[in-house]
């Protein structure tokens, strides 16, 4: 699988670590609602088909990116800079 | 400043090796007297990083992903979003980069003494290198000057290209005996030369 780094291009999948399913929203830290925390910690959709999940390009620029992959085809669609969409989601902020 | 010792000790023996009956593939040296400093910037401030960065060096530097440029001994080249080697023969190249870079425009770190230097150059270097990084390293993939981060197995390296057929490696000092040592037996084949 070859991962297109917004930074440094096409790299082979050995340079980056996979680090999870990018849809969970963590419940408020406050909040002792523990079915919440469990899915939060636990569940996973593991759907057949499009699938939205950070990586690390550990063994290259060192950014987190967000990636949209097919779990059947292992087909990407998309690539980006996981702090964008932080800052996106934050109106700007820094991540 | 402690000067720093080669941390090649008995792996390095100068003369040729491997197949240089027919003559050498590539010349492998070890690039010494450097100071080598990392330059963050924060997110807003990359052009006014590359603006210091000019005026300490010489070297102006587009604002694009592995932009680079190198002269004589200096370097300069980006190898993450905002961040970039900068490496020279002068002892206060961390000071003057200091000086010209306050914490508002971002951050500095002397790696100098975490790394090592060394130069391939001859026809076969992008034949070498390739045997060892999964990267493209043909000329219109890996233009002149410019810089890339990726590694080999676990030995994480920052590459620049100086010519067409010259490239800068700085790996981590405490790889770097292994490393070097990897990079002669890839070499062998097309023999090369220690200097
Ligand atoms: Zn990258």
């Amino acid at each position: 699988m070859i991962i297109k780094c917004p930074y440094c291009g096409p790299r082979d999948v050995i340079e980056f670590t996979y680090q999870g399913d990018a849809t969970r929203q963590r419940p408020d830290p406050a909040s002792s609602d523990q079915a919440a925390w469990s899915a939060y910690v636990y569940d996973r959709a593991n759907p057949m088909g499009s699938h939205r999940e950070f990586w690390l390009h550990s063994g290259g620029c060192r950014q987190h990116l967000i990636i949209t992959r097919d779990m059947a085809t292992h087909v990407i669609s998309s690539v980006g800079f996981a702090r964008d969409a932080v800052a996106s989601v934050k109106g700007g902020e820094h991540p | 400043m402690a000067e720093p010792l080669s941390p090649l000790g008995h792996a390095f023996i100068t003369g040729d090796h491997g197949n240089s009956a027919g003559g050498v593939g590539i010349a492998i040296t070890e690039r010494k007297n450097l100071s080598i400093v990392q330059v963050t910037a924060w997110r807003e401030t990359v052009p006014a990083i590359l603006t210091a960065i000019s005026n300490v060096t010489g070297l102006s530097v587009p604002d694009k992903p592995g932009a680079g440029r190198s002269a004589g001994e200096k370097s300069v080249f980006g190898f993450a979003p905002g961040r970039y080697f900068v490496v020279a023969q002068a002892s206060d190249l961390e000071d003057r980069l200091r000086k010209a870079i306050p914490l508002e425009t971002g951050t500095i770190i002397d790696l100098t003494h975490g790394r090592m230097a060394i130069r391939v150059k001859g026809p076969w270097s992008e034949w070498v290198l390739s045997k060892l990084f999964a990267i493209d390293f043909s000329e219109h993939a890996f233009p002149v000057g410019f810089g890339r981060a990726t590694l080999h197995h676990d030995i994480h390296t920052n590459i620049q290209r100086i010519d067409e057929e010259t490239f800068d490696l700085y790996v981590f000092r405490t790889f770097a005996r292994s490393f070097w040592q990897t990079l002669g037996h890839a070499a062998a084949e097309v023999g090369y030369h220690v200097q």
